[in-house]
């Protein structure tokens, strides 16, 4: 998990210009580092190219609106790297 | 080009899925009540609609990749880069590939040339959704036949 999450810090980091320091894995994208959802298309086309895979934003957008899934999550940093993991892995499969 | 009405592309000469690439022709037109403001007495085609042909043009190419059932709408221009001034008349080349296809979003990079010169070129990110209502997408499918989109396969197969 900690290297997807250094490459995801790196990624928004350089996308959002947000101090990497501040960027921590229990920081929600959203509602710590304030990133909004066109910055966020930014950052998912950056981690879709870094690890081969398509983020399905669409399905836990419709997720959290159903209120069958938390925006934690998805986007607390931990959280999306444990999502971005299992998506690389499938992939692998 | 229809400048007043968004219409902005002529004709589709090129669409190729298996590449995700397309490329547009139009010809600015010789008037336009834009060039009584841009500028008076040197009319030049606004920076802001070669933008917007391009993104016109790669829209088509995401259309296509999505067989009409998705609608792509402009979120984001970045390093668009306007190389030369494009005056009426001239006939414009424009190309776009889709680079990236994601979960309701797609990058494309695209280009304008004129006689055989760069004119602009940007890369485009487009928020893809389902299209509004029906009635947009039957004018959209009206607009696209009109421009010679091949209505076969990608927008009914």
């Amino acid at each position: 998990m900690s290297s997807t999450f250094d490459t995801i810090a790196s990624i928004i980091a350089e996308t959002c210009d947000i101090p990497r320091e501040s960027i921590k894995p229990d920081s929600h994208a959203i509602n710590d580092l304030g990133i909004d959802s066109l910055d966020f298309l930014d950052i998912a086309f950056a981690i879709d190219k870094a690890f081969g895979i398509k983020l399905p934003l669409e399905q836990w957008t419709q997720e959290v609106n159903d209120g069958k899934a938390t925006t934690d999550q998805y986007f607390v940093l931990k959280n999306l790297s444990t999502r971005i993991d299992e998506l690389v892995a499938a992939k692998g499969a | 080009m229809r400048l007043e009405y968004f219409q902005l592309i002529d004709r589709i000469v090129d669409l190729n899925l298996a590449g995700l690439t397309i490329r547009c022709e139009a010809t600015v037109p010789t008037a336009s009540t834009i060039f009584e403001g841009h500028f008076p007495g040197y009319p030049l085609m606004p920076g802001v609609l070669l933008i917007e042909t391009m993104a016109q043009t790669s829209g088509w190419l995401v259309v296509a990749a999505n067989r009409f059932e998705r609608m792509p709408f402009l979120a984001a221009v970045k390093d668009a880069k306007l190389r030369t001034f494009v005056a009426p008349g001239q006939v414009l080349s424009i190309s776009a590939e889709l680079k990236h296809e994601g979960s309701g979003y797609a990058v494309t990079e695209a280009s304008i040339a004129a006689n055989g010169k760069s004119v602009c070129d940007a890369t485009l990110t487009f928020s893809v959704v389902a299209f509004p209502n029906a009635e947009m997408n039957k004018r959209m499918r009206d607009a696209a036949a009109n421009i010679g989109f091949p209505m076969g396969a990608p927008a009914d197969g």
